[in-house]
Protein backbone atom coordinates (compact mmCIF):
# COMPACT_ATOMS: atom_id res chain seq x y z
CA UNK A 1 0.00 0.00 0.00
CA UNK A 2 2.67 2.10 0.42
CA UNK A 3 5.26 1.40 -2.67
CA UNK A 4 6.87 4.24 -4.42
CA UNK A 5 3.81 3.56 -6.77
CA UNK A 6 1.37 4.34 -4.28
CA UNK A 7 3.54 7.47 -2.86
CA UNK A 8 2.38 9.77 -5.76
CA UNK A 9 -1.07 8.62 -5.08
CA UNK A 10 -0.80 9.39 -1.10
CA UNK A 11 1.34 13.13 -1.78
CA UNK A 12 -1.54 14.16 -4.41
CA UNK A 13 -4.34 13.23 -2.71
CA UNK A 14 -3.04 14.69 0.77
CA UNK A 15 -2.52 17.72 -1.43
CA UNK A 16 -5.95 18.08 -2.88
CA UNK A 17 -7.40 17.10 0.92
CA UNK A 18 -5.54 20.02 2.86
CA UNK A 19 -6.48 22.76 -0.18
CA UNK A 20 -10.51 21.33 -0.47
CA UNK A 21 -10.43 21.82 3.80
CA UNK A 22 -9.31 25.16 3.38
CA UNK A 23 -11.58 26.04 0.49
CA UNK A 24 -14.66 23.73 1.12
CA UNK A 25 -15.14 25.84 4.92
CA UNK A 26 -16.06 28.61 3.05
CA UNK A 27 -17.94 27.29 0.50
CA UNK A 28 -20.12 25.55 3.40
CA UNK A 29 -19.86 29.13 5.28
CA UNK A 30 -20.83 30.83 2.02
CA UNK A 31 -23.37 28.56 0.62
CA UNK A 32 -21.97 28.15 -2.51
CA UNK A 33 -22.18 24.51 -3.04
CA UNK A 34 -23.91 25.08 -6.18
CA UNK A 35 -21.07 26.73 -7.60
CA UNK A 36 -18.64 24.05 -6.16
CA UNK A 37 -20.60 21.81 -7.73
CA UNK A 38 -21.00 23.18 -11.35
CA UNK A 39 -17.34 24.24 -11.43
CA UNK A 40 -15.70 20.83 -11.86
CA UNK A 41 -18.53 19.37 -13.52
CA UNK A 42 -18.34 22.15 -16.51
CA UNK A 43 -14.37 22.46 -16.42
CA UNK A 44 -14.85 18.20 -16.76
CA UNK A 45 -15.96 19.39 -20.70
CA UNK A 46 -13.13 21.79 -20.89
CA UNK A 47 -10.86 18.75 -20.09
CA UNK A 48 -12.53 17.14 -23.25
CA UNK A 49 -12.10 19.89 -25.01
CA UNK A 50 -8.75 20.32 -24.33
CA UNK A 51 -7.96 16.17 -25.60
CA UNK A 52 -10.11 17.62 -28.73
CA UNK A 53 -7.08 20.44 -29.69
CA UNK A 54 -4.06 18.16 -28.89
CA UNK A 55 -3.38 20.67 -25.17
CA UNK A 56 -2.88 18.94 -22.13
CA UNK A 57 -6.14 18.16 -19.72
CA UNK A 58 -5.07 20.38 -17.23
CA UNK A 59 -5.07 23.67 -19.53
CA UNK A 60 -9.06 23.05 -20.69
CA UNK A 61 -10.27 22.51 -17.09
CA UNK A 62 -8.11 26.42 -15.96
CA UNK A 63 -9.66 27.87 -18.79
CA UNK A 64 -13.14 26.07 -18.61
CA UNK A 65 -13.44 26.58 -14.50
CA UNK A 66 -12.16 30.04 -14.99
CA UNK A 67 -14.59 31.26 -17.56
CA UNK A 68 -17.33 29.34 -15.26
CA UNK A 69 -16.60 31.50 -12.37
CA UNK A 70 -16.40 34.64 -14.00
CA UNK A 71 -19.88 33.70 -16.08
CA UNK A 72 -21.32 32.80 -12.39
CA UNK A 73 -20.33 35.94 -11.02
CA UNK A 74 -21.62 38.30 -13.60
CA UNK A 75 -24.51 36.71 -14.34
CA UNK A 76 -25.46 36.13 -10.66
CA UNK A 77 -24.94 39.85 -10.51
CA UNK A 78 -28.07 41.07 -12.91
CA UNK A 79 -30.40 37.92 -11.75
CA UNK A 80 -30.80 35.07 -8.78
CA UNK A 81 -27.52 33.33 -8.40
CA UNK A 82 -28.72 29.82 -8.62
CA UNK A 83 -30.34 30.46 -12.00
CA UNK A 84 -27.00 31.71 -13.07
CA UNK A 85 -25.01 29.01 -11.69
CA UNK A 86 -27.72 26.35 -13.34
CA UNK A 87 -27.36 27.80 -16.82
CA UNK A 88 -23.50 28.09 -16.62
CA UNK A 89 -23.48 24.51 -15.93
CA UNK A 90 -25.64 23.44 -18.53
CA UNK A 91 -24.12 25.47 -21.32
CA UNK A 92 -20.20 23.91 -20.28
CA UNK A 93 -21.70 20.11 -20.27
CA UNK A 94 -23.67 21.25 -23.54
CA UNK A 95 -20.12 21.84 -24.92
CA UNK A 96 -18.80 18.84 -23.46
CA UNK A 97 -21.05 16.83 -25.08
CA UNK A 98 -20.30 18.18 -28.48
CA UNK A 99 -16.30 17.90 -28.24
CA UNK A 100 -17.05 14.27 -26.78
CA UNK A 101 -19.11 13.43 -30.02
CA UNK A 102 -15.99 14.75 -31.93
CA UNK A 103 -12.94 12.77 -30.04
CA UNK A 104 -12.25 9.20 -30.81
CA UNK A 105 -11.35 9.24 -27.15
CA UNK A 106 -12.90 6.03 -25.23
CA UNK A 107 -15.27 5.98 -22.45
CA UNK A 108 -12.60 4.90 -19.32
CA UNK A 109 -10.71 7.86 -20.05
CA UNK A 110 -14.24 10.04 -19.15
CA UNK A 111 -14.80 7.68 -16.65
CA UNK A 112 -11.31 8.59 -15.33
CA UNK A 113 -11.85 11.74 -15.21
CA UNK A 114 -15.33 12.43 -13.74
CA UNK A 115 -14.55 9.59 -10.88
CA UNK A 116 -10.78 10.23 -10.59
CA UNK A 117 -7.97 8.34 -11.06
CA UNK A 118 -6.19 8.86 -7.87
CA UNK A 119 -3.97 5.76 -8.54
CA UNK A 120 -2.42 7.40 -11.92
CA UNK A 121 -1.20 10.83 -10.75
CA UNK A 122 2.94 10.84 -12.06
CA UNK A 123 5.32 12.44 -10.62
CA UNK A 124 5.77 15.27 -13.31
CA UNK A 125 1.73 15.93 -12.14
CA UNK A 126 2.96 16.18 -9.05
CA UNK A 127 4.10 19.50 -9.55
CA UNK A 128 1.30 21.67 -11.01
CA UNK A 129 -1.19 20.33 -8.13
CA UNK A 130 1.54 21.61 -5.96
CA UNK A 131 1.78 24.96 -7.04
CA UNK A 132 -1.84 25.27 -7.96
CA UNK A 133 -3.13 23.92 -4.56
CA UNK A 134 -0.20 26.47 -2.84
CA UNK A 135 -1.73 29.75 -4.61
CA UNK A 136 -5.15 28.56 -3.60
CA UNK A 137 -4.48 28.58 -0.30
CA UNK A 138 -2.07 31.63 -0.48
CA UNK A 139 -5.07 33.70 -2.41
CA UNK A 140 -7.36 32.38 0.76
CA UNK A 141 -4.78 33.63 3.65
CA UNK A 142 -4.48 37.13 1.70
CA UNK A 143 -7.95 37.76 1.82
CA UNK A 144 -9.20 36.08 4.99
CA UNK A 145 -10.79 38.36 7.44
CA UNK A 146 -12.53 40.41 4.50
CA UNK A 147 -13.85 36.90 2.92
CA UNK A 148 -14.92 35.92 6.45
CA UNK A 149 -16.39 39.41 7.00
CA UNK A 150 -18.49 39.23 3.76
CA UNK A 151 -19.25 35.77 4.22
CA UNK A 152 -21.11 35.92 7.89
CA UNK A 153 -22.29 39.82 7.70
CA UNK A 154 -22.41 40.72 3.81
CA UNK A 155 -24.40 43.68 5.06
CA UNK A 156 -22.10 44.52 7.59
CA UNK A 157 -19.31 43.88 5.97
CA UNK A 158 -20.43 46.00 3.27
CA UNK A 159 -20.74 49.49 5.33
CA UNK A 160 -17.28 48.50 6.29
CA UNK A 161 -16.18 48.72 2.31
CA UNK A 162 -15.74 45.25 1.98
CA UNK A 163 -17.13 45.05 -1.77
CA UNK A 164 -18.78 41.50 -1.38
CA UNK A 165 -19.60 41.35 -5.27
CA UNK A 166 -15.77 41.71 -5.69
CA UNK A 167 -14.80 39.06 -3.37
CA UNK A 168 -17.17 36.78 -4.79
CA UNK A 169 -15.46 36.58 -7.82
CA UNK A 170 -12.29 36.52 -6.09
CA UNK A 171 -13.43 33.47 -4.34
CA UNK A 172 -14.95 31.65 -7.15
CA UNK A 173 -11.80 31.93 -8.91
CA UNK A 174 -10.46 30.22 -5.78
CA UNK A 175 -12.94 27.19 -6.33
CA UNK A 176 -11.92 27.58 -9.91
CA UNK A 177 -8.30 26.46 -9.14
CA UNK A 178 -9.29 24.26 -7.09
CA UNK A 179 -10.95 22.52 -9.08
CA UNK A 180 -8.37 22.72 -11.78
CA UNK A 181 -5.77 20.91 -9.46
CA UNK A 182 -8.49 18.45 -8.47
CA UNK A 183 -10.21 17.21 -10.90
CA UNK A 184 -7.26 15.12 -12.40
CA UNK A 185 -6.54 13.33 -8.69
CA UNK A 186 -10.21 12.94 -7.43
CA UNK A 187 -12.87 13.27 -10.37
CA UNK A 188 -14.97 16.30 -11.43
CA UNK A 189 -17.92 14.03 -9.08
CA UNK A 190 -16.14 13.22 -6.21
CA UNK A 191 -14.41 16.85 -5.20
CA UNK A 192 -17.79 18.46 -4.53
CA UNK A 193 -17.67 16.08 -1.68
CA UNK A 194 -14.21 16.55 -0.31
CA UNK A 195 -15.33 20.47 -0.52
CA UNK A 196 -18.88 19.96 1.41
CA UNK A 197 -18.56 17.26 3.40
CA UNK A 198 -15.60 18.06 5.29
CA UNK A 199 -16.46 21.63 6.06
CA UNK A 200 -20.09 20.84 6.93
CA UNK A 201 -19.67 18.39 9.45
CA UNK A 202 -16.35 20.60 10.77
CA UNK A 203 -19.25 23.45 11.35
CA UNK A 204 -20.95 21.20 13.51
CA UNK A 205 -18.36 20.48 16.18
CA UNK A 206 -17.22 23.80 16.52
CA UNK A 207 -18.01 27.63 15.61
CA UNK A 208 -15.04 28.88 16.17
CA UNK A 209 -13.53 29.85 12.26
CA UNK A 210 -9.44 29.09 12.79
CA UNK A 211 -10.78 25.85 14.72
CA UNK A 212 -13.76 24.45 12.26
CA UNK A 213 -11.10 25.57 9.09
CA UNK A 214 -8.38 23.42 10.91
CA UNK A 215 -10.86 20.25 11.90
CA UNK A 216 -12.43 20.83 8.25
CA UNK A 217 -8.78 19.97 6.89
CA UNK A 218 -8.21 17.31 9.09
CA UNK A 219 -11.65 15.00 8.17
CA UNK A 220 -10.39 16.52 4.63
CA UNK A 221 -7.39 14.29 5.11
CA UNK A 222 -8.91 11.66 7.03
CA UNK A 223 -11.25 11.10 3.93
CA UNK A 224 -9.19 10.89 1.88
CA UNK A 225 -6.55 8.56 3.36
CA UNK A 226 -9.37 6.26 4.53
CA UNK A 227 -10.95 6.13 1.10
CA UNK A 228 -7.53 5.26 -0.54
CA UNK A 229 -6.33 2.58 2.11
CA UNK A 230 -10.26 0.88 1.83
CA UNK A 231 -10.14 1.31 -1.82
CA UNK A 232 -7.03 -0.11 -2.23
CA UNK A 233 -7.40 -3.25 -0.12
CA UNK A 234 -11.39 -3.56 -1.66
CA UNK A 235 -10.69 -3.03 -5.03
CA UNK A 236 -13.79 -0.82 -5.27
CA UNK A 237 -13.90 2.48 -6.55
CA UNK A 238 -12.24 5.51 -4.50
CA UNK A 239 -15.18 7.84 -5.11
CA UNK A 240 -17.43 5.21 -3.40
CA UNK A 241 -15.55 5.59 -0.11
CA UNK A 242 -14.98 9.53 -0.81
CA UNK A 243 -18.90 10.05 -0.68
CA UNK A 244 -20.09 7.44 1.39
CA UNK A 245 -17.18 8.60 4.44
CA UNK A 246 -18.19 12.44 3.52
CA UNK A 247 -21.74 11.53 4.56
CA UNK A 248 -21.08 9.70 7.53
CA UNK A 249 -18.55 12.75 8.89
CA UNK A 250 -21.56 14.90 8.22
CA UNK A 251 -24.21 12.57 9.71
CA UNK A 252 -21.88 12.03 12.92
CA UNK A 253 -21.51 15.98 13.17
CA UNK A 254 -25.15 16.54 12.88
CA UNK A 255 -25.16 13.79 15.89
CA UNK A 256 -23.12 15.54 18.22
CA UNK A 257 -24.96 18.99 17.58
CA UNK A 258 -28.28 17.05 18.69
CA UNK A 259 -26.62 15.31 21.44
CA UNK A 260 -24.91 18.71 22.73
CA UNK A 261 -28.80 20.05 22.85
CA UNK A 262 -30.23 17.40 24.98
CA UNK A 263 -27.41 19.30 27.77
CA UNK A 264 -26.70 21.94 29.50
CA UNK A 265 -24.34 24.18 27.69
CA UNK A 266 -21.24 26.10 28.94
CA UNK A 267 -22.63 29.82 29.79
CA UNK A 268 -18.64 30.84 28.25
CA UNK A 269 -19.20 33.18 24.90
CA UNK A 270 -16.84 32.31 21.78
CA UNK A 271 -16.74 34.38 18.86
CA UNK A 272 -19.11 32.41 17.39
CA UNK A 273 -20.83 32.21 14.12
CA UNK A 274 -24.74 32.21 13.22
CA UNK A 275 -26.18 28.91 14.09
CA UNK A 276 -27.79 28.82 11.17
CA UNK A 277 -25.00 28.21 8.63
CA UNK A 278 -24.13 25.41 10.26
CA UNK A 279 -27.53 23.59 8.04
CA UNK B 1 -45.34 19.45 -49.81
CA UNK B 2 -42.53 20.15 -47.87
CA UNK B 3 -39.95 20.43 -50.33
CA UNK B 4 -39.09 23.94 -50.76
CA UNK B 5 -38.32 23.28 -47.04
CA UNK B 6 -36.08 21.24 -48.06
CA UNK B 7 -32.25 23.32 -47.48
CA UNK B 8 -33.79 23.60 -43.88
CA UNK B 9 -35.24 20.38 -42.85
CA UNK B 10 -33.22 17.19 -44.53
CA UNK B 11 -35.70 14.62 -46.32
CA UNK B 12 -37.13 11.67 -44.25
CA UNK B 13 -37.73 13.86 -40.52
CA UNK B 14 -41.08 13.68 -40.27
CA UNK B 15 -40.94 9.91 -41.09
CA UNK B 16 -38.43 8.97 -38.73
CA UNK B 17 -38.99 6.81 -35.86
CA UNK B 18 -36.62 7.77 -33.24
CA UNK B 19 -37.46 11.38 -34.60
CA UNK B 20 -40.92 11.31 -34.14
CA UNK B 21 -40.02 9.51 -30.63
CA UNK B 22 -37.86 12.44 -29.89
CA UNK B 23 -40.17 14.79 -30.86
CA UNK B 24 -42.97 13.98 -28.82
CA UNK B 25 -41.25 12.73 -25.45
CA UNK B 26 -39.41 15.75 -25.88
CA UNK B 27 -41.97 17.55 -26.03
CA UNK B 28 -44.29 15.99 -23.20
CA UNK B 29 -40.92 16.69 -21.06
CA UNK B 30 -40.28 20.08 -22.12
CA UNK B 31 -43.67 21.05 -20.99
CA UNK B 32 -43.60 19.34 -17.60
CA UNK B 33 -40.47 20.68 -17.28
CA UNK B 34 -41.42 24.13 -18.07
CA UNK B 35 -44.92 24.16 -14.82
CA UNK B 36 -42.51 22.54 -12.81
CA UNK B 37 -39.35 24.74 -13.34
CA UNK B 38 -41.29 27.73 -12.76
CA UNK B 39 -42.15 27.04 -9.19
CA UNK B 40 -37.98 25.97 -8.78
CA UNK B 41 -36.84 29.60 -9.83
CA UNK B 42 -39.36 30.95 -7.48
CA UNK B 43 -38.37 28.66 -4.72
CA UNK B 44 -34.57 29.31 -5.61
CA UNK B 45 -33.99 25.27 -5.61
CA UNK B 46 -32.32 25.41 -8.88
CA UNK B 47 -29.53 22.96 -7.04
CA UNK B 48 -32.02 20.55 -5.70
CA UNK B 49 -33.58 20.35 -9.33
CA UNK B 50 -30.15 19.90 -10.87
CA UNK B 51 -29.13 17.77 -8.12
CA UNK B 52 -32.03 15.30 -8.20
CA UNK B 53 -30.82 14.64 -11.86
CA UNK B 54 -26.94 14.06 -11.12
CA UNK B 55 -28.38 11.88 -8.48
CA UNK B 56 -31.14 9.65 -10.44
CA UNK B 57 -27.37 8.63 -12.38
CA UNK B 58 -26.70 6.30 -9.18
CA UNK B 59 -30.64 4.74 -9.00
CA UNK B 60 -30.14 4.32 -13.14
CA UNK B 61 -26.68 2.86 -12.25
CA UNK B 62 -28.40 0.70 -10.00
CA UNK B 63 -30.87 -0.29 -11.82
CA UNK B 64 -28.82 -1.91 -14.88
CA UNK B 65 -27.33 -4.76 -12.36
CA UNK B 66 -31.18 -5.38 -11.12
CA UNK B 67 -32.22 -5.39 -14.53
CA UNK B 68 -34.78 -3.22 -14.18
CA UNK B 69 -36.02 0.07 -16.19
CA UNK B 70 -33.13 2.78 -15.68
CA UNK B 71 -36.79 5.35 -15.29
CA UNK B 72 -37.54 3.57 -12.26
CA UNK B 73 -34.21 3.65 -10.77
CA UNK B 74 -34.17 7.10 -11.66
CA UNK B 75 -37.89 7.70 -10.13
CA UNK B 76 -37.05 5.66 -6.61
CA UNK B 77 -33.61 7.32 -5.74
CA UNK B 78 -35.05 10.53 -6.63
CA UNK B 79 -37.77 9.92 -4.14
CA UNK B 80 -35.50 8.88 -1.42
CA UNK B 81 -32.95 11.69 -1.72
CA UNK B 82 -36.00 14.18 -2.08
CA UNK B 83 -36.94 12.40 1.54
CA UNK B 84 -33.52 13.00 2.80
CA UNK B 85 -32.95 17.04 1.33
CA UNK B 86 -36.10 17.20 3.41
CA UNK B 87 -35.04 15.80 6.90
CA UNK B 88 -31.48 17.23 6.53
CA UNK B 89 -33.35 20.73 5.84
CA UNK B 90 -33.85 21.68 2.48
CA UNK B 91 -36.79 23.91 4.08
CA UNK B 92 -34.20 26.23 5.41
CA UNK B 93 -32.64 29.16 2.83
CA UNK B 94 -29.35 28.92 4.36
CA UNK B 95 -29.08 25.24 4.91
CA UNK B 96 -31.02 24.62 1.64
CA UNK B 97 -27.88 24.48 -0.46
CA UNK B 98 -26.10 22.32 2.16
CA UNK B 99 -28.82 19.66 2.72
CA UNK B 100 -28.50 19.47 -1.54
CA UNK B 101 -24.78 18.78 -1.73
CA UNK B 102 -24.46 16.36 1.09
CA UNK B 103 -27.07 14.56 -0.33
CA UNK B 104 -25.78 15.00 -4.01
CA UNK B 105 -22.37 13.84 -2.23
CA UNK B 106 -23.46 10.76 -1.26
CA UNK B 107 -25.39 10.23 -3.96
CA UNK B 108 -22.09 10.45 -6.70
CA UNK B 109 -20.24 8.33 -4.34
CA UNK B 110 -22.74 5.49 -4.83
CA UNK B 111 -22.94 6.27 -8.83
CA UNK B 112 -19.15 5.48 -8.46
CA UNK B 113 -19.61 2.04 -7.12
CA UNK B 114 -23.20 0.93 -9.45
CA UNK B 115 -21.64 2.32 -12.53
CA UNK B 116 -18.18 0.27 -11.90
CA UNK B 117 -20.12 -2.37 -11.03
CA UNK B 118 -22.04 -2.16 -13.64
CA UNK B 119 -18.80 -1.91 -15.89
CA UNK B 120 -17.43 -4.85 -14.42
CA UNK B 121 -20.73 -7.30 -14.70
CA UNK B 122 -21.39 -6.20 -18.79
CA UNK B 123 -17.57 -4.84 -19.84
CA UNK B 124 -19.53 -2.04 -21.59
CA UNK B 125 -18.37 1.12 -21.07
CA UNK B 126 -21.48 3.02 -22.71
CA UNK B 127 -23.53 2.69 -19.14
CA UNK B 128 -21.86 5.63 -17.76
CA UNK B 129 -22.20 8.45 -20.48
CA UNK B 130 -25.91 6.99 -21.71
CA UNK B 131 -26.75 8.25 -17.70
CA UNK B 132 -25.03 10.91 -17.47
CA UNK B 133 -25.48 12.79 -21.13
CA UNK B 134 -28.14 10.66 -22.56
CA UNK B 135 -30.08 10.91 -25.71
CA UNK B 136 -32.96 11.58 -27.09
CA UNK B 137 -32.70 9.97 -30.11
CA UNK B 138 -32.40 6.13 -28.30
CA UNK B 139 -35.34 5.95 -26.69
CA UNK B 140 -37.42 2.65 -27.12
CA UNK B 141 -40.94 3.31 -28.15
CA UNK B 142 -42.18 1.00 -25.11
CA UNK B 143 -41.32 3.63 -22.43
CA UNK B 144 -43.93 6.32 -23.73
CA UNK B 145 -46.50 5.24 -21.53
CA UNK B 146 -44.77 5.43 -18.43
CA UNK B 147 -43.42 8.65 -19.40
CA UNK B 148 -47.04 9.84 -20.14
CA UNK B 149 -47.50 8.48 -16.12
CA UNK B 150 -45.27 10.11 -14.61
CA UNK B 151 -45.63 13.25 -16.44
CA UNK B 152 -48.88 13.50 -15.30
CA UNK B 153 -48.19 12.78 -11.79
CA UNK B 154 -45.60 15.40 -11.53
CA UNK B 155 -47.66 17.58 -13.07
CA UNK B 156 -51.39 16.52 -11.59
CA UNK B 157 -48.80 17.47 -7.95
CA UNK B 158 -48.30 20.78 -8.89
CA UNK B 159 -51.80 21.91 -10.59
CA UNK B 160 -53.19 20.23 -7.14
CA UNK B 161 -51.50 22.30 -4.89
CA UNK B 162 -51.41 25.57 -7.45
CA UNK B 163 -52.65 28.04 -5.35
CA UNK B 164 -50.72 27.78 -1.84
CA UNK B 165 -47.71 26.68 -3.77
CA UNK B 166 -47.82 30.32 -5.62
CA UNK B 167 -48.38 31.74 -1.99
CA UNK B 168 -45.72 29.67 -0.02
CA UNK B 169 -43.16 30.27 -2.98
CA UNK B 170 -43.38 33.63 -2.71
CA UNK B 171 -43.47 34.14 0.89
CA UNK B 172 -43.85 31.48 3.27
CA UNK B 173 -44.57 33.82 6.24
CA UNK B 174 -47.46 35.35 4.62
CA UNK B 175 -48.71 31.65 3.75
CA UNK B 176 -48.40 30.16 7.19
CA UNK B 177 -50.16 33.37 8.13
CA UNK B 178 -52.64 32.47 5.66
CA UNK B 179 -53.14 29.01 7.21
CA UNK B 180 -51.71 27.03 4.29
CA UNK B 181 -49.07 24.30 5.59
CA UNK B 182 -46.14 25.29 4.22
CA UNK B 183 -43.68 22.37 5.64
CA UNK B 184 -46.71 19.93 3.46
CA UNK B 185 -46.90 21.92 0.51
CA UNK B 186 -42.89 21.79 0.17
CA UNK B 187 -42.99 18.07 0.43
CA UNK B 188 -45.87 17.72 -2.09
CA UNK B 189 -43.33 20.34 -4.48
CA UNK B 190 -40.45 18.39 -3.74
CA UNK B 191 -42.29 15.15 -4.79
CA UNK B 192 -43.23 16.50 -7.89
CA UNK B 193 -40.04 17.98 -9.09
CA UNK B 194 -38.26 14.15 -8.09
CA UNK B 195 -40.75 12.86 -10.52
CA UNK B 196 -40.32 15.74 -12.94
CA UNK B 197 -36.80 15.39 -13.04
CA UNK B 198 -36.56 11.94 -13.04
CA UNK B 199 -38.41 11.57 -15.96
CA UNK B 200 -36.44 14.27 -17.67
CA UNK B 201 -33.41 12.95 -17.21
CA UNK B 202 -33.68 9.20 -17.89
CA UNK B 203 -35.04 10.18 -21.30
CA UNK B 204 -32.94 13.21 -22.63
CA UNK B 205 -30.09 13.38 -20.03
CA UNK B 206 -28.49 14.98 -16.79
CA UNK B 207 -27.95 17.91 -18.99
CA UNK B 208 -31.21 18.63 -20.72
CA UNK B 209 -32.96 17.92 -17.83
CA UNK B 210 -31.32 20.68 -15.74
CA UNK B 211 -31.62 23.13 -18.85
CA UNK B 212 -34.68 22.62 -19.72
CA UNK B 213 -36.46 23.01 -15.90
CA UNK B 214 -34.55 25.77 -15.14
CA UNK B 215 -33.78 27.84 -18.60
CA UNK B 216 -37.27 28.68 -19.64
CA UNK B 217 -39.05 28.94 -16.47
CA UNK B 218 -35.95 31.80 -15.93
CA UNK B 219 -36.87 33.32 -19.31
CA UNK B 220 -40.28 33.13 -18.45
CA UNK B 221 -40.21 35.02 -15.43
CA UNK B 222 -38.34 37.67 -16.52
CA UNK B 223 -40.95 38.18 -19.29
CA UNK B 224 -44.38 38.00 -16.61
CA UNK B 225 -44.94 38.34 -13.69
CA UNK B 226 -47.67 36.09 -13.19
CA UNK B 227 -47.04 32.72 -12.38
CA UNK B 228 -49.36 30.60 -14.55
CA UNK B 229 -48.61 32.82 -17.59
CA UNK B 230 -45.06 32.25 -17.16
CA UNK B 231 -45.50 28.35 -16.74
CA UNK B 232 -47.25 28.09 -19.91
CA UNK B 233 -44.60 30.73 -21.83
CA UNK B 234 -41.86 28.32 -19.77
CA UNK B 235 -43.28 25.21 -21.74
CA UNK B 236 -43.58 27.03 -24.77
CA UNK B 237 -39.71 27.92 -24.93
CA UNK B 238 -38.74 24.42 -23.92
CA UNK B 239 -40.68 22.89 -26.41
CA UNK B 240 -39.81 25.13 -29.22
CA UNK B 241 -36.31 24.94 -28.20
CA UNK B 242 -36.23 20.69 -27.89
CA UNK B 243 -38.05 20.88 -31.44
CA UNK B 244 -35.62 23.08 -33.03
CA UNK B 245 -33.02 21.22 -31.18
CA UNK B 246 -34.12 17.69 -32.43
CA UNK B 247 -34.02 19.28 -35.84
CA UNK B 248 -30.73 21.02 -36.36
CA UNK B 249 -28.82 17.28 -34.46
CA UNK B 250 -30.75 15.68 -36.89
CA UNK B 251 -29.59 18.36 -39.73
CA UNK B 252 -25.82 18.12 -38.49
CA UNK B 253 -25.89 14.63 -39.69
CA UNK B 254 -23.47 15.40 -42.49
CA UNK B 255 -21.67 18.25 -40.95
CA UNK B 256 -17.80 18.85 -40.42
CA UNK B 257 -16.11 16.80 -38.30
CA UNK B 258 -18.57 14.41 -36.51
CA UNK B 259 -19.30 11.07 -37.64
CA UNK B 260 -23.09 11.02 -36.69
CA UNK B 261 -24.23 14.08 -35.92
CA UNK B 262 -24.03 16.79 -33.71
CA UNK B 263 -25.50 15.74 -29.77
CA UNK B 264 -29.05 17.37 -29.23
CA UNK B 265 -28.30 18.69 -26.08
CA UNK B 266 -25.66 20.96 -27.23
CA UNK B 267 -28.07 22.66 -29.77
CA UNK B 268 -31.23 22.60 -27.02
CA UNK B 269 -28.82 23.97 -24.33
CA UNK B 270 -27.36 27.07 -26.88
CA UNK B 271 -30.61 27.95 -28.13
CA UNK B 272 -32.39 27.68 -24.08
CA UNK B 273 -29.08 30.28 -22.76
CA UNK B 274 -29.60 32.36 -25.69
CA UNK B 275 -33.30 32.90 -24.82
CA UNK B 276 -31.79 33.47 -21.42
CA UNK B 277 -29.12 36.32 -22.50
CA UNK B 278 -31.89 37.99 -25.02
CA UNK B 279 -34.34 38.30 -22.07
CA UNK B 280 -31.69 39.45 -19.85
CA UNK B 281 -31.08 43.01 -21.78
CA UNK B 282 -35.09 43.80 -21.49
CA UNK B 283 -35.46 45.87 -18.86
CA UNK B 284 -37.23 44.57 -15.47
CA UNK B 285 -40.93 44.03 -16.00
CA UNK B 286 -43.85 45.61 -13.78
CA UNK B 287 -47.13 44.49 -12.94
CA UNK B 288 -50.05 46.19 -13.88
CA UNK B 289 -51.34 48.06 -11.54
CA UNK B 290 -48.05 49.33 -9.56
CA UNK B 291 -49.04 46.10 -7.42
CA UNK B 292 -45.70 44.48 -6.04
CA UNK B 293 -44.64 41.91 -8.06
CA UNK B 294 -44.68 38.33 -7.40
CA UNK B 295 -41.71 37.39 -8.84
CA UNK B 296 -39.36 40.30 -8.51
CA UNK B 297 -35.99 38.31 -8.67
CA UNK B 298 -37.27 35.26 -10.19
CA UNK B 299 -35.57 36.04 -13.10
Amino acid sequence: MFSALMLNAWGSASIVAVVAGVVGFFIVLRGSAFAAHALPNGAFAGAAGASLVGVDAIVGLAVFSILGALTIAGLGRRARHDVATALVIVVMLGLGSLFLSMTTEYAPEIYSLLFGEVLGVSSSELVPIAVIGAVSIAMILVMYRPLMFSSVMPDVAEAHGVRSARMEVAFLLVVALTTTMAVPVVGALLIFSLLISPGAAARCFTNKPLAAMGLSVLIALGTVWSAIALSFLSNLPIGFFVGSIGAATYAAGRGWVAWRRNRPRSPRATRTLPRAVAG
Amino acid sequence: MLGFMEPLIEPGFFSNTPVQTALLVGGVVAVVSGIVGTFTVMRGQSFAGHSLADIGTAGGSASFLLGISPLFGFVAMNLMAAGVMEWIGIRRPRGRDLATGIVLGAALGLAALFLYLDTTASSTTGATVNVLFGSIFTLPASVVPFIAIFSVVAAGIVLALYRPLILSSVSSDLATAQGVPVRLVGIGYLVALAVAVSLSAVTIGAILSTALLIGPAATALRITNRTGRAALIAAAIGVAATWLGVLLAYDSYYWFPTRGGWPVSFFVVTLIFLTYIVSQTRPRTRSPGGQPSIARDAG
